[in-house]
């Protein structure tokens, strides 16, 4: 029995080499996990807008394809992220929504004013209901979904400058083609 | 051609760690004293070429050798010369062969300062170090080799992520890596210990400067990236429980509890095997540190490169060395015998008890930055814990902790008296008291826990300085007296002192923030901000050119009652090669608060977003963890780690018992 005990350690760090060796799975990318939702529709969200601005609806948003972002003020790799995201919107007219997930709306509300504003409308997730629907893992996240309300692709973590000209790009242009 | 020595001292560095790490393992197996001498000079060696190696690749970068591609991605000629060194280690590659450098580095510092260990213990830690360093050179060459040419090289680099451009990220890497290596001596040496299967207080004797360096030097670097984080985000927050910040954190938590534990082994006989897998999971967790971070299983802020492959390289290596180390743990701890044994009321049940928590706050870090991961990997439903997680379990467990270290040193070893140390404690109580009430009375409807915070600050406080007190008996017996106690008391005693102090002193920081205050307008040249009685004006903005950057740089004049205060410059800074603009706050502290102002968007009018927060007692948080690395080495220099003491004990088999953390 006392030697059982010493081989809790070892037994332990087994099960945790599993769920390194499943994540680092073939196909399992870091920056596009599988998910459960990928070609399922996205789930139903209806939320206040950021601010003064209109609520966010997923039934609004239909009918383009068009990209969320699952971003907070407290999340630091969201920071990295933002330059891009200003420049996805500008340069590139992404038709880009933030939905600011577990954050304090005064504090979303800075964010933007602070660095600027890349979305075309930002919804409030307080509580992270939609964030727990979409199956968000972390922050920042971003969704493409085409005009059906169907979940295309799942970024995970920040967006890199390689990834949105090689994947995101391509997809939202033959998603608005077909 | 430097590139290519460097490239080559690299590939030598792997053969002589290859035989560093067998043959003096077989010479102590067999006794013999010249094969066991051979890690010695492995270990020189190896410095030696791993430091060539590191100094080629800097020369690569400070003369902007494009025609290596790491160079060509990390580096550009308009670059800072500081940011060029540094640079170095600003990515993958580069930050790979700075924690083989450390480990060399770690490794040469065995050999060299080890007089007193008997030679097949000195061999056999020397042996494994040799065994983690193959481990790591080979992912280097293998996976992420940074001497790598191009052909032909292109006319100027990619340049560096503005936002890693900045002084305080340039050390931190190196402080961080060299407490995450350091550990590895521990490691090597509870390895080594479970190969002879014999832990005796000498042995703890050996392994406590180790631990205690690499401590230090975690707790800088994590000191230095919570700073940073803090005055280049913009945010004014300091602590973010991001997956690396956590990363370097939970090593820190559990290389805390070593340190503690190696004092019962030591003092008292006991604990051993505790003490051997906390020093296994306390380099562990630097390995999982490095591997969440480089193979992309989580993403974050410094996550470099992220590459499946380097992953499951990493994870081979996490299995050969965590694996091992915990198998052969698993066959032969059970043999180590305990030595002493003690109430639990004691000085021992008080570090157990400072082992149990810091070791479940650590689990439940791990468990909080790892969770996201489990729930995937069980194809189960998916969800984030983030910040509010760590706000709700971590800090509760850690209250219990700050209580108990006011009053742990205050027990006497094998059997303490509790309600003593209680009353020996009254000062602290009247202490504890007075900080409560004026917090409540100033801060009158603000925040009850940070006055909660405050006051579990000034218990510790208080705790540490009465027992300090109670050791050089002051206002017991005459001053003199007491003076002369003080003089003759043990270095590792101030240190202990000067340590916890510290966390007192970061605990008052963390506490404190709560009563932050922060305003944002919209600023035309001409207008104010007030803020905390302060007044804040916004003269001008100018363009200020850069090295590799364009500046917004505003003027903004701070008074206090009509009085001149100071001029404040923060930035937006715009790098024009990456496309990038960082934000470059403007700090003016008076050690109590700090004035803290970020700039922000401009619209086409000329209107400014200026953000301002004042932070009261925020450098505080800094300020403790440089008291407690300081407290960590004013203890390392311990005349008792140098001198004899420890070879002449282990050769008559027992220690002699020798102070360590109080008496």
């Amino acid at each position: 029995m006392r030697r059982a005990l010493y081989l809790l350690p070892l037994v332990l760090f087994v099960v945790l080499v599993g769920y390194f060796a499943t994540s680092l799975r073939p196909g399992h990318d870091s920056q596009e996990l599988p998910s459960a939702m990928i070609a399922k529709p996205a789930p139903a969200f209806d939320i206040v807008g950021l601010g003064d601005s209109r609520g966010l609806t997923l039934d609004g948003l239909k009918g383009h394809p068009f990209v969320i972002n699952f971003f907070a003020s407290w999340c630091v790799p969201c920071r990295i992220e933002h330059p891009l995201l200003m420049r996805l919107a500008e340069q590139n007219h992404l038709p880009l929504y933030g939905i600011a997930y577990k954050d304090k709306p005064d504090d979303s509300t800075r964010l933007l004013a602070t660095f600027g504003d890349p979305y075309r409308q930002v919804g409030v997730d307080r509580d992270g209901r939609v964030g727990l629907d979409f199956g968000v893992y972390g922050v920042p996240e971003t969704y493409v979904i085409d005009s059906a309300g169907v979940i295309r692709r799942r970024f995970v973590g920040p967006l890199t400058a390689e990834t949105v000209d090689k994947d995101l790009l391509p997809l939202l242009k033959q998603l608005g083609q077909s | 051609m430097i590139t290519e020595l460097g490239h080559f001292a690299l590939i030598l560095a792997l053969f002589v760690a290859v035989i560093q790490s067998a043959v003096p393992l077989v010479g102590a197996a067999r006794r013999h004293l010249g094969w066991m001498a051979v890690g010695r000079s492995c270990a020189l060696i190896g410095f030696g070429l791993t430091a060539l190696s590191m100094l080629a690749l800097m020369h690569a970068y400070v003369t902007s050798d494009f025609t290596v591609i790491n160079v060509v991605q990390n580096s550009h000629t308009d670059k800072p010369l500081l940011y060029k060194i540094t640079g170095v280690w600003g990515n993958h590659e580069g930050s790979m062969l700075l924690w083989v450098f450390m480990l060399s580095l770690c490794a040469a510092a065995v050999a060299l300062f080890s007089d007193n260990l008997p030679p097949a213990l000195r061999a056999r830690v020397l042996a494994v170090q040799g065994m983690i360093a193959v481990g790591f050179l080979l992912f280097i060459l293998l996976t992420s080799n940074p001497f790598l040419r191009t052909f032909p090289p292109p006319p100027n680099g990619n340049g560096l992520n503005p936002v890693l451009q900045d002084p305080g990220l340039a050390f931190h890497p190196p402080f961080l890596y060299l407490g995450y290596v350091g550990f590895s001596v521990a490691f090597s040496f509870a390895v080594a210990a479970l190969i002879e299967g014999r832990v005796d207080p000498a042995w703890a004797r050996w392994v406590r400067p180790w631990t205690l360096a690499s401590w230090c030097a975690l707790t800088v670097g994590i000191a230095m990236g919570s700073w940073w984080a803090y005055y280049t985000l913009g945010w004014g927050g300091w602590w973010f429980w991001d997956p690396v910040e956590n990363a370097s954190f939970m090593p820190w938590l559990v290389g805390t509890a070593l340190i503690h534990s190696s004092i019962v082994v030591e003092k008292r006989d006991t604990l051993k095997s505790w003490t051997i897998l906390l020093a296994i999971i306390t380099f562990s967790l630097s390995l999982v540190g490095t591997f969440l971070v480089r193979s992309g299983v989580l993403t974050s802020v410094h996550a470099f490169a992220t590459d499946p492959e380097r992953g499951s390289f990493i994870l081979l290596l996490l299995i050969a060395a965590i694996g091992g180390s915990l198998t052969l743990y698993a066959i032969r701890a059970p043999a180590l015998k305990g030595g002493g044994l003690f109430a639990p009321i004691s000085r021992e049940g008080a570090l157990v008890l400072n082992n149990l928590l810091l070791s479940c706050g650590c689990a439940t870090v791990f468990l909080g930055t790892l969770y996201p991961l489990f729930l995937d990997a069980m194809g189960g439903p998916k969800l984030s814990v983030g910040f509010p997680f760590f706000n709700r379990t971590f800090a509760p467990m850690m209250v219990p902790m700050l209580i108990a270290v006011g009053i742990g040193p205050m027990l006497a070893w094998k059997r303490g008296d509790l309600l003593g140390a209680l009353q020996r404690l009254w000062v602290a109580y009247v202490a504890t008291a007075l900080v409560v009430l004026i917090a409540f009375y100033v801060t009158y409807g603000g925040p009850m826990l940070a006055v909660f915070g405050l006051g579990l600050s000034a218990w510790l406080f208080a705790a540490v300085l009465t027992e300090f007190a109670e050791r050089i008996r002051l206002f017991r017996v005459p001053f003199p007296e007491s003076a002369r106690r003080a003089i003759h008391l043990p270095r590792s005693a101030y240190g202990m002192t000067f340590a916890h102090l510290g966390l007192a002193v970061s605990v008052a920081g963390f506490a404190a923030s709560a009563y932050a205050q922060e305003a944002i307008e919209i600023l035309r040249p001409g207008g104010s901000i007030s803020i905390a009685g302060y007044q804040l004006t916004l003269e001008h903005v100018d363009h200020v050119p850069g090295p590799n950057y364009v500046a917004d740089d505003a003027a903004i004049r701070v008074t206090r009652g009509g009085d001149f205060i100071a001029m404040m410059h923060p930035q937006r800074r715009f790098f024009p090669l990456q496309q990038q603009t960082t934000g470059e706050t403007a700090i003016r502290t008076n050690l109590l608060a700090d004035l803290y102002v970020a700039l922000g968007d401009t619209n086409t009018e000329g209107d400014w977003t200026v953000r301002v927060y004042w932070k009261p007692l925020v450098p505080w948080i800094w300020m403790g963890a440089i008291i407690m690395a300081f407290g960590g080495l004013v203890s390392l220099s311990d005349r008792r780690w140098r001198v004899g003491a420890a070879a002449r004990a282990s050769r008559r088999g027992s220690a002699q018992p020798v102070p360590a953390a109080g008496e």
